[in-house]
């Protein structure tokens, strides 16, 4: 049981801690420029392919740095000549922009890289295993991803609460147009902030490449917890996105691990209930079973009765 | 430029008007329909199988094609893994002058189009369609649910789970078992007669674990497997296909478990090479009607062939012998039936029988529809001569179990059309 | 319009109905009309949202999809119980399930506006997917429900198994449904929904609800939804978990958008449009996904009326007499931005073929053209083709838009008059 919670733990920290690196992105592009974008994963799998491909020709570690950059540069593009024209037509037209980019970059990817998974290796230098703990192995790549995401994590922390820039965006996230009257130019600011959430996402998607799958609908799956993740913590919070990252990293880890169900609670109180019985499908599903559920239930709780979120200070 | 405006005018007002007027009924060819998941987390094996129909038809053609010299053509429809898509790709490809239609990847969707096409027949008497199943191996297809018009080339679950808890009840040194599997029809059927045969044959086994997880959605079984390593398993049934397999093998290799696996599909895409990472050596064991270790020059010849041509990066090779099966099977009641009527191939079809590639005889049920054949357990490892995936491991076989012991009974009471 | 030329309309719209299966009398294109027919309700019934409302919904499918589960369930009790219920009025047991869950979700997802709505509307959506997953009794599991629409009470000899009297049906409820719709927009409901749409304050103010005007609007939504979705599950005789999934809800809003939410008949020409791409489009190519994509952003960046909005913006010009104006403009600037298209289609096409077709070998034909997919003139020619395109349709954009201001201050003065 005990290396059941050591794993289970590891492995909701580093799930946690990749939902953060693109839930942070994506909650600072919301905040400054009220956009949700949709298409924030679609960076993420961008990343990811990018990653495999450089890794296919130069190496691994060269992809680190380049498919992120490429990625970044991308996202600005998208922002500068996408979004900045949409904006004049609304927050919703905007939402609907990024919307239909997800669409074409799934499509896209699957063009370029077909529809089948492809093969992300993990690097050599990394393929060992780090540990071992009640004689069930802790991969060296995993120990990596970990450390990775904390470490930008940490990277960030310092950006933004002790250099110029990180102050500005700080600013511009609770009063965009007043950063806008002292004389920054927000437009670039934004541009910049939305090459640099674009970019976190697809360094997340290099790393997690090789270890969950590389595969067109990588994105698809990811896109709707990220927006849990935001909206649970509370929009423009990057506290809160933190709290939330690791809350539902844990919980879809953890769930995974009971086997318990409303049947057997109720079963301990003495009342049994089998399939057969009203509503039979729901008493049986156990934890396991719901667990996909579970981040959209804290969803749709959160918006309706702390349309803050956890930690954040503002209405979604 | 009048002219050429014209004509592209023309040109297209006949596309629209295609695109909704009937499309060509007048084609020679006799064209069966592949209609499987090529996108999604199926696509793996789907378009794999995809190659194999290609291989199979282009062979056949070679040889002249059918009925004195018709031609096959396959075509194939992305069904994306769903039951009611899968039913829009049939209409499809009726539509588009197909008779004959192949599905094997998830017995939900061949239940459906199943159902899906003894209602079309009953209905559209003169149009009749034949399905042809591949592997969708769900029981209830050959029996409570079995349907004139379908044709089963692979041993249902049951008749492969017989076998490996046959093969599991000498090995003494199973003492506890995980059932981890995917969460539908055939993913229930698996994890049912595994308990219930492991219950009457070894009794003293203990099922550890007995786990459904949803089917091809999960890209990371790292939590899965840690709850195996906390059982204390020392075997593993699992009935995975697709990356479901894959990704299990990999996720355990990852965190090291020791265990033995019996499997239906380790051998599909990218088996091997996750278990080649796990350095089980002969532990994981797989039931098949077939594995390129068999011993048998031609088949031998054949598989080589195709992976000379399809294996590619991957080195991807020849699955399916029971897809030869159906195909030369086909050719042959084509041409018994002197007619590329359905109706008249279901008859030649219905009870004929068979000596495959590997020179074994294989026979159809008339009652239920489904193909006896002889049936192998094999484990992956080294040392043989055939390997797969470029890994250098291969299959050997370990046991096999002929035709006529892997009858088993059925409830099906087949309804022969007038 | 005149109330004797809306009464027209309608009758033409009937008498097209019936004519349609005798002039396109395939398989294929009556199940393409009959699909045709639910769309169209779907996606109106998702512009009383985003185009009445004003409320953006990634989750409309949920309505549409349990009206589909809770008519296949009927259907088979029907069948099992030999009740003597026709088969004609069961999309109604469709749209009551729909409206009853939108009675359900609607209380809690109304009380919010905005990206708030949208993003409920998403959990609510993501939600009861995985919940299809769990609750195997009602949704069948994988293999979802599956049904026979033959089985039900037979009135007038119609057994319903031909695809030919299902397509009449699918019509007739499709007619009284978009009436139905179009009704509720001249209702004062449907005036104040266009209010909370467009000055929630002042609706308040006014002394209305806006709570309940959206409540109402999302509950009668609902309902249209699931009638769609019973019509559908009597279609295809299944339903699985997948329509209510987050695909369909993505593409009932792409049919809404790419025909425009600010016209009644926006979402009835995106419907229709969408449905015959999806079926047909990908008959010719591989990537009509990909041109879908492209056309619903290059709607939202270039064209957000849609469809129906660059049709209706002429209604003036017509009515003025002054259309014929504009002509010279188009058949100059359709120069351009034809080989602008050409160019952008053999690009995408010849590039699919490249990655995805690459066992086939170079050769191919597109545009009744055959050449070689890697040849470096192919590509040349296509790069000069989208070159000058865009430059010539710069240059010649200018035209057009003088033309259209010209044209309109001479419409606008002949109305004066």
């Amino acid at each position: 049981m005990l290396e059941l919670v050591v794993f289970s733990s590891l492995n909701g920290v580093l799930y946690g801690m990749l939902l953060f690196l693109l839930a942070s992105g994506l909650t600072l592009i919301f905040s400054m420029m009220g956009v949700l974008n949709f298409a924030h994963a679609s960076f993420y799998m961008l990343g990811a392919y990018f990653g495999f491909q450089i890794s296919r020709y130069i190496g691994f570690w060269p992809g680190l740095v380049v498919a992120p950059l490429l990625v970044g540069v991308i996202g600005a593009l998208v922002e500068r000549y996408g979004l900045r024209t949409v904006h004049k037509h609304g927050h919703v037209a905007e939402l609907l922009f990024t919307f239909g980019l997800a669409f074409i970059v799934e499509e896209l990817v699957q063009m370029v890289w077909g529809k089948i998974p492809v093969d992300y290796r993990i690097p050599g230098a990394l393929n060992f295993s780090a540990f071992t703990l009640f004689d069930t192995t802790f991969p060296a790549y995993r120990m990596f991803m970990l450390l990775m995401s904390i470490g930008i994590f940490l990277g960030l922390l310092v950006l933004l609460t002790r250099t110029r820039v990180g102050l500005i965006i700080q600013a511009a996230l609770t009063h965009p147009n007043i950063v806008g009257t002292l004389g920054h130019n927000v437009p670039l600011v934004f541009m910049m902030v939305f090459g640099v959430g674009c970019g976190l996402a697809a360094l997340a998607g290099v790393i997690a490449g090789p270890a969950l799958v590389t595969q067109p609908a990588m994105a698809a799956s990811l896109g709707p917890i990220l927006f849990v993740v935001v909206v649970v913590g509370g929009l423009g919070s990057l506290s809160g996105a933190f709290v939330a990252s690791l809350l539902i990293g844990l919980i879809q880890t953890f769930a995974v691990a009971l086997n318990i169900s409303l049947a057997d609670v109720m079963a301990h109180l003495g009342v049994t209930l089998t399939r057969e019985s009203f509503g039979g499908d729901l008493w049986m599903a156990t934890v396991a079973q719901v667990a996909p559920i579970i981040p959209y239930l804290l969803l749709v709780l959160v918006l309706i009765f702390r349309p803050h979120g956890l930690m954040g200070n503002r209405d979604t | 430029m009048k002219q050429g405006t014209m004509q592209f005018l023309r040109a297209a007002a006949l596309a629209a008007a295609a695109s909704l007027a009937s499309f060509g009924a007048g084609a020679q060819n006799i064209k069966i329909a592949y209609i499987d998941p090529l996108s999604g987390g199926g696509a793996t094996i789907g378009e794999h199988g995809l190659k194999h129909l290609q291989f199979l038809v282009d062979t056949i053609n070679a040889k002249g094609g059918v009925l004195g010299g018709q031609k096959l053509e396959a075509v194939a429809y992305d069904n994306k893994g769903s039951p009611q898509e899968s039913l829009v790709q049939v209409q499809k490809a009726i539509d588009a002058g197909v008779r004959f239609i192949t599905q094997g990847n998830g017995s939900g969707a061949a239940i459906a189009i199943s159902e899906f096409i003894s209602k079309y027949n009953e209905r559209n008497p003169g149009k009749e369609v034949l399905y042809f199943n591949y592997a969708a191996v769900d029981p209830a297809l050959t029996n409570e649910k079995c349907s004139y018009w379908h044709f089963r080339w692979d041993a249902n679950s049951d008749i492969k789970m017989a076998a490996l808890t046959n093969f599991m009840k000498d090995r003494k040194e199973i003492k506890k078992v995980y059932i981890i599997g995917q969460d539908y029809s055939f993913g229930h059927a698996v994890r049912g007669a595994a308990v219930a045969m492991l219950k009457q044959k070894r009794p003293d086994i203990q099922v550890v674990g007995d786990e459904l997880h949803p089917l091809l959605k999960i890209t990371d079984f790292t939590p899965y497997i840690t709850k195996i390593k906390a059982s204390g398993a020392d075997s593993v049934i699992t009935g995975n296909w697709g990356n479901d397999m894959s990704l299990l093998l990999k996720a355990a290799a990852d965190a090291g478990l020791q265990v033995n696996w019996y499997t239906y599909y380790a051998g599909g895409a990218g088996g091997p090479t996750a278990i080649k990472q796990t350095g089980l050596d002969h532990r994981v064991f797989q039931i098949s009607e077939w594995h390129t270790n068999v011993p048998s020059p031609s088949m031998e010849a054949f598989a080589d062939s195709f992976l000379k041509k399809y294996g590619g990066d991957s080195g991807q090779g020849w699955w399916y012998l029971r897809m030869k099966n159906q195909m030369d099977m086909f050719a042959g009641a084509l041409n018994q039936a002197k007619s590329a009527d359905p109706k008249k191939v279901a008859v030649a079809l219905s009870q004929m029988k068979f000596k495959n590639e590997l020179g074994a005889e294989t026979f159809m049920r008339a009652s239920d529809h489904s193909l006896f054949q002889d049936m192998y357990i094999s484990s992956f490892g080294s040392g043989t001569k055939h390997d797969e995936e470029k890994t250098g491991w291969g299959w050997k076989t370990m046991g096999v179990i002929k035709a006529q012991d892997t009858v088993i009974p059925t409830s099906c009471k087949m309804v022969t059309p007038s | 319009m005149s109330t004797i030329a809306r009464y027209w309309a309608w009758i033409a719209a009937a008498l097209a109905l019936v004519a349609l299966p005798h002039i396109f009398s395939s398989g294929a294109s009556i199940t393409m009309m009959s699909l045709m027919g639910f769309a169209v309700i779907f996606a109106l019934s998702y512009n009383m949202l985003l185009g009445q409302t004003g409320m953006l919904s990634f989750g409309h499918a949920v309505y549409y999809g349990l009206g589909g589960f809770i008519t296949a369930h009927a259907l088979n009790i029907i069948g099992a119980g030999k009740l003597p219920i026709p088969l004609p009025v069961l999309p109604l047991v469709g749209g009551l399930a729909g409206l009853s869950f939108a009675i359900i979700f609607g209380w809690v997802s109304t009380k919010r506006a905005g990206t708030a709505f949208a993003m409920i509307s998403l959990g609510v959506g993501e939600l009861v997917a995985a919940c299809s997953l769990i609750l195997r009794g009602f949704f069948g599991g994988e293999g979802g429900v599956s049904t026979s629409r033959t089985s039900t009470l037979q009135l007038f000899g119609l057994s319903f198994g031909p695809q030919i009297q299902v397509y009449y049906l699918i019509a007739a409820w499709s007619l009284a449904c978009v009436g139905a719709m179009y009704a509720f927009t001249r209702t004062p409901m449907g005036r104040m929904c266009n209010a909370v749409r467009d000055n929630p304050e002042r609706a308040e103010f006014v002394g209305y609800s806006t709570q309940m005007v959206r409540f109402i609007a999302f509950c009668t939504s609902g309902f249209f939804a699931g009638v769609a979705g019973g019509l559908a599950a009597i279609h295809y005789e299944i339903v699985t978990a997948s329509v209510v999934g987050a695909a369909p809800s993505g593409f009932v809003l792409l049919m809404a958008y790419i025909g425009g939410v600010a016209f009644f008949i926006g979402p009835i020409i995106g419907a229709i449009l969408m449905t015959a791409l999806q079926i047909s489009l990908s008959d010719y190519t591989g990537a009509w996904q990909l041109y879908v994509g492209l056309m619903f952003v290059l709607m939202v960046m270039y064209a957000p009326l849609g469809l129906a909005g660059l049709l209706l913006m002429h209604r003036p010009l017509i009515s003025a007499g002054v259309f014929s104006r504009l002509l010279p403009g188009y058949a100059l600037a359709a120069v351009p931005a034809l080989a602008l298209f050409a160019g952008a289609v053999l690009v995408i096409e010849t590039a699919h073929h490249l990655l995805v077709k690459a066992s086939d070998g170079p050769a191919m034909r597109v545009f009744w053209v055959s050449y070689d997919a890697n040849s470096p003139v192919a590509w040349t020619v296509f790069a000069a083709l989208i070159a000058t395109g865009f430059l010539a349709f710069r240059r010649t954009w200018p035209v057009v838009s003088g033309a259209w201001h010209e044209a309109t201050l001479e419409a606008r003065r002949k109305l004066a008059k």
